[in-house]
């Protein structure tokens, strides 16, 4: 993987021309490249890089002269906010939704929610996030429509949410990238509802004369949740992918617009280093995935003693 | 389009009513030939070529919706920022959103099924070595992917549907692979196989057919999902350059005038966008209810 | 016996399918008293359990009851409001599943399972109700309950897991209960030890109990009165000897011809020719028709009910039994 990135954002172009001014002259030019390691041939190029990797160097930024992965870290901050708060609002308004369709499927607001979901998987985030600045910051002027507003700290956390002015720049932002997710979890609690409403355990609790509360609430809700914990937990890295785009609408300063913004400056290694650390946030998101999986699913939790 | 009255029990004749019973179906079906009519005839039916410079006009630039070209033809939906008619523009952009979308799609479908039918038919450690990268690839999210192919390929048409291709070949092969194990393990595939049947034959007689309705279902999200993936890339700069206008180029074009009041330049060819992908969604989404036997009442 | 805990009358569940109307069960009249148990015997499909969930109240879309009347305890369940049902279901009535490895809710212990089946009909305090589980955990031959109160189901064999639910049917002492084939995953020793179980909470509590199974000579061993069923239907009815020493209808003589006993050793089973009929397309007249061997002509008009005593009848044109002996046992 890191070979693939490395030496494919070598051939895209000369990130050179774009740190120099136009009339600069050669001696100018070399120094640069000196400066910036390019003189040396690609494979030791390579070579320095894998070195430096391993030691939690990904090199400098060829634009803001610090350290890439620095650089990242600073701004993961706002992401990780930005995909959680998503994340959040998806299960908050997805699973009593879903549950809703699930147990009356034949109901017209059940096929209301149903065909939105559906408008919520085709929407394009982007446009979407266009639509709502149009509405909520151009039209009503309710909500900023740029920025990541104050924030404070609490019980060591930096975040937005503890603010009212870094909420009201929150909310737009999040709903944005909680919309393909909110369809994805409706579709889930609804298929799980559907599915397990047949099951003889569903039939045998609600044999034993159980609150309907209980049987959807513990009986139904605990086995379904299996299923979403874990299409939610791989799916919190395409959230992270996707706010690249809601960053890049509204001017978030995370690491997604960092990236665009890296992309399209030919800042190589803050592309390389984002793509590194997504790779580690993944393993580390699949990793999590699995705890809460097994804390879950009793059924896993015995084959890990077992072993 | 053929009716087909319901007491006709053809499988595909019970396909056909089954498909249609759906209202919304239906409609997203109807809207989608109409998209693919307006995309096909766009040079016949609209009032101007955008990208004839002879026909475009900076004095018509920005025009709200309604207001009258000086070439004298009404601007249904307005102008852009530079003189084109909105409409027609979006006729065009809707025009190489399909093509990419629709191109990308079917050359990833040949290749995934290719190697999908391989992986199954051969079995073994090839099986489970392209498995792995099958499943490697789509533990990642598409979007990723695609932003990571772009960042080293660049950017242009042949980039843009490079990268499509590979967010979504895996779909399929996984699709293809599933459904061919199945099938492969059925008596009459055995029995062709005992026959001293050619494997050629085998394959894109017995075991093909049966992927088809898996294939039709995952094509058509797959679709959507590439038209989409395309318009996110060229609204962030990294897709398809000015000179190819999809309707993500457009709406990107648009956005810089959205904070001054002039929303249709980014609202319509969004609404375009939408309306397609709707559709296409629309159809897929009846089309897994109805191919697929498990789910059938 | 005039004290009936359950009185059924001419009830029909149908399920709306795509096909048509599919009369799971198609009139059925059967009554329990206090203390019995009723065996209800028939061929896989015949609606046993249907009949079991219309009683209970969980026939789900697209099922319905569509006609007819279930009399528990004088009270008529057909008609009645979730609430009250929700406060007989496992409570006055409870109901053992046929499936005992899908039962149990796989991702919560047998404790919450079974505490939530006391406290969801009576308050008490959560060490009275967990003394009452371990008690009857005990009943139905689980040693250990302690151990075994703090296990998910699928640490419990298939036949451990049968026993908990129906300790579960057990546990608030109900007037009725509905054993759909709890027996069918236990090993000899096991179900022969459950039904002397049931047998004696039956006698000791004055319990009703209805026994469903395809196992004629299960229902031998446990029942006071057999009803078989066919399509949907009570063929015939009546004491467990009656049934089983003078059955009237070809088809308690078939299912009994396909029952291997002791005394019938070396004589080949005699299987019922023919498959259980789809409910959809019965023959027009008696539903046995097709396999019949004593169908005639006759048998193209639905044979009506010929009642010896109120709880002993049959349908059929040409029973097994001269209509007039048995008229003479009246
Ligand atoms: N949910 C349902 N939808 C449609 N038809 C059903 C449904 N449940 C049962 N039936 C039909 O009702 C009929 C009776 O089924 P039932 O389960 O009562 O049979 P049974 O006598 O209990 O058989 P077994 O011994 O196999 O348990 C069958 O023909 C079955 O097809
Ligand atoms: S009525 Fe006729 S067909 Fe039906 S069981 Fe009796 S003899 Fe057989
Ligand atoms: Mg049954």
């Amino acid at each position: 993987m890191s070979v693939l990135v490395f030496f494919g954002l070598n051939i895209i172009g000369d990130p050179v021309y774009m740190l120099v001014s136009p009339d600069a002259d050669q001696e100018d030019i070399d120094r640069v490249i000196r400066n910036l390691g390019l003189d040396r041939p690609i494979l030791e190029q390579y070579v320095l890089f894998v070195k430096g990797a391993l030691q939690g160097d990904l090199g400098n930024s060829f634009i803001f002269g610090e350290s890439a992965l620095g650089l990242i870290s600073r701004h993961m901050g706002a992401t990780l906010e930005l995909a959680f708060t998503a994340l959040f609002l998806a299960i908050a308004i997805g699973i009593p939704l879903g549950l809703y369709a699930g147990l009356y499927p034949n109901r017209m607001s059940s096929r209301v929610i149903m065909t939105s979901s559906i408008l919520g998987f085709s929407l394009p985030t982007f446009w979407v996030g266009l639509m709502m600045i149009l509405i909520f910051s151009v039209q009503l002027g309710w909500l900023p429509s740029t920025g990541r507003g104050d924030t404070a700290t609490f019980l060591g956390i930096t975040s937005s949410i503890f603010t009212l002015n870094g909420l009201s720049h929150l909310i737009l932002p999040a709903a944005n990238l909680a919309l393909l997710k909110v369809s994805l979890v409706i579709r889930l609690t609804r298929a799980g509802t559907r599915e397990g409403m047949q099951q003889d355990y569903i039939k045998f609790a609600r044999a034993k004369g159980l609150s309907t509360t209980r049987v959807v609430g513990v009986h139904l809700l605990k086995n379904i949740l299996i299923p979403i914990v874990t299409v939610l937990g791989l799916e919190f890295g395409s959230l992270i992918a996707f706010s690249v785009v809601t960053e890049t609408i509204f001017a978030w300063p995370g690491m997604g617009r960092l990236l665009i913004e890296s992309i399209l400056q030919l800042d190589r290694p803050v592309v390389v280093a984002y793509l590194m650390i997504i790779v580690a946030l993944f393993v580390v998101i699949n990793l999590l995935v699995d705890v809460v999986y097994s804390i879950l699913d009793p059924r896993v939790r015995l084959k890990e003693q077992g072993k | 389009m053929k009716t087909v009255s319901p007491k006709e029990e053809t499988p595909f004749g019970r396909f056909v009513s089954d498909f249609f019973a759906n209202k919304v179906a239906t409609f997203g079906f109807l809207l989608l030939i109409l998209i693919i009519v307006l995309a096909v005839l766009a040079p016949w039916i609209t009032p101007q070529n955008p990208y004839d410079l002879k026909q475009v006009t900076v004095m018509d630039s920005s025009m709200p919706p309604g207001s009258e070209a000086l070439a004298g033809y009404t601007m249904l939906i307005g102008s852009d920022g530079v003189g084109r008619d909105l409409f027609s523009g979006i006729l065009y952009g809707l025009r190489i959103s399909l093509t990419v979308g629709i191109m990308s799609g079917v050359i990833a479908m040949i290749l995934g099924i290719s190697v999908g039918l391989t992986a199954a038919y051969v079995g073994g450690r090839t099986d489970s070595l392209i498995m792995r990268l099958v499943d490697l690839q789509l533990s990642f999210p598409s979007a990723l992917i695609a932003l990571m192919l772009i960042a080293i390929l660049g950017k242009g048409v042949d980039n843009i549907i490079l990268a499509l291709v590979i967010v979504q070949w895996a779909y399929y092969a996984r699709t293809v692979r599933g459904t061919a194990i199945v099938e492969r393990g059925k008596e009459y595939v055995e029995a062709a196989a005992c026959l001293g049947l050619p494997h050629r034959r085998i394959l894109f007689r017995h075991i093909l057919p049966n992927c088809i309705a898996p294939i039709i279902v995952v094509g058509t999200v797959q679709t959507a999902h590439a038209i989409g993936l395309e318009a996110t890339l060229s609204f962030l700069g990294i897709g398809l350059p000015q000179s190819e206008p999809s309707l993500g180029v457009l709406i990107a074009n648009g956005s810089q005038y959205l904070l001054s009041g002039k929303y249709w330049i980014s609202v319509f060819p969004g609404v375009a966008l939408l309306l397609t992908v709707v559709s296409i969604n629309l159809v897929g989404d009846q089309l897994r209810d109805v191919l697929n036997p498990r789910l059938q009442k | 016996m005039t004290d009936k805990v359950l009185v059924t009358k001419d009830l029909e569940t149908v399920f709306s399918m795509r096909d048509g109307d599919a009369k799971a069960v198609n009139g059925v009249s059967l009554s329990v008293g206090r203390g019995e148990v009723l065996g209800l015997v028939g061929e896989s499909g015949s609606g046993k359990s249907v009949t079991g969930f219309s009683i209970i109240g969980l026939v789900d879309a697209p099922g319905r009851i569509a006609k007819g009347s279930i009399k528990f305890q004088g009270t008529e369940l057909v008609g009645m409001s979730e609430n009250d049902l929700r406060a007989l279901r496992g409570n006055r009535i409870a109901m053992i599943f046929q499936d005992p490895m899908m039962t149990l809710n796989p991702v919560l212990r047998i404790d919450t399972q079974m505490l939530e089946a006391i406290l969801a009909h009576r308050k008490m305090p959560r060490a009275q109700a967990l003394a009452r589980c371990r008690d009857v955990l005990n009943l139905v031959g689980i040693a250990a309950p302690e151990e075994r109160l703090k296990t998910y189901p699928h640490e419990l064999s298939g036949g451990m897991r049968q026993r908990v639910a129906i300790a579960i049917a057990f546990l608030n002492e109900p007037d009725l209960i509905i054993a759909d084939e709890p027996t069918t995953a236990l090993d000899v020793t096991i179900q022969a030890q459950i039904i002397h179980e049931a047998q004696k909470l039956c006698r000791l509590t004055g319990t009703a109990m209805i026994w469903i199974t395809h196992d004629l000579a299960v229902v031998a061993g446990i029942a006071d009165r057999i009803a078989v069923m066919y399509a949907g239907r009570i063929v015939e009815q009546g004491t467990v000897d009656e049934v089983i020493d003078t059955p009237a209808h070809p088809y308690t003589v078939g299912l009994l011809g396909s029952v291997p006993s002791a005394n019938k050793r070396g004589v080949p089973l005699r299987q019922i020719p023919g498959m259980t009929p789809n409910i959809l397309s019965l023959p027009v007249g008696c539903p046995f028709r097709e396999r019949c061997s004593r169908a005639d002509e006759m048998c193209q008009v639905e044979p009506s009910r010929h009642v010896v005593r109120e709880d002993r009848d049959w349908f059929c044109h040409h029973p097994h039994i001269a209509p007039d002996t048995s008229e003479a046992t009246q």
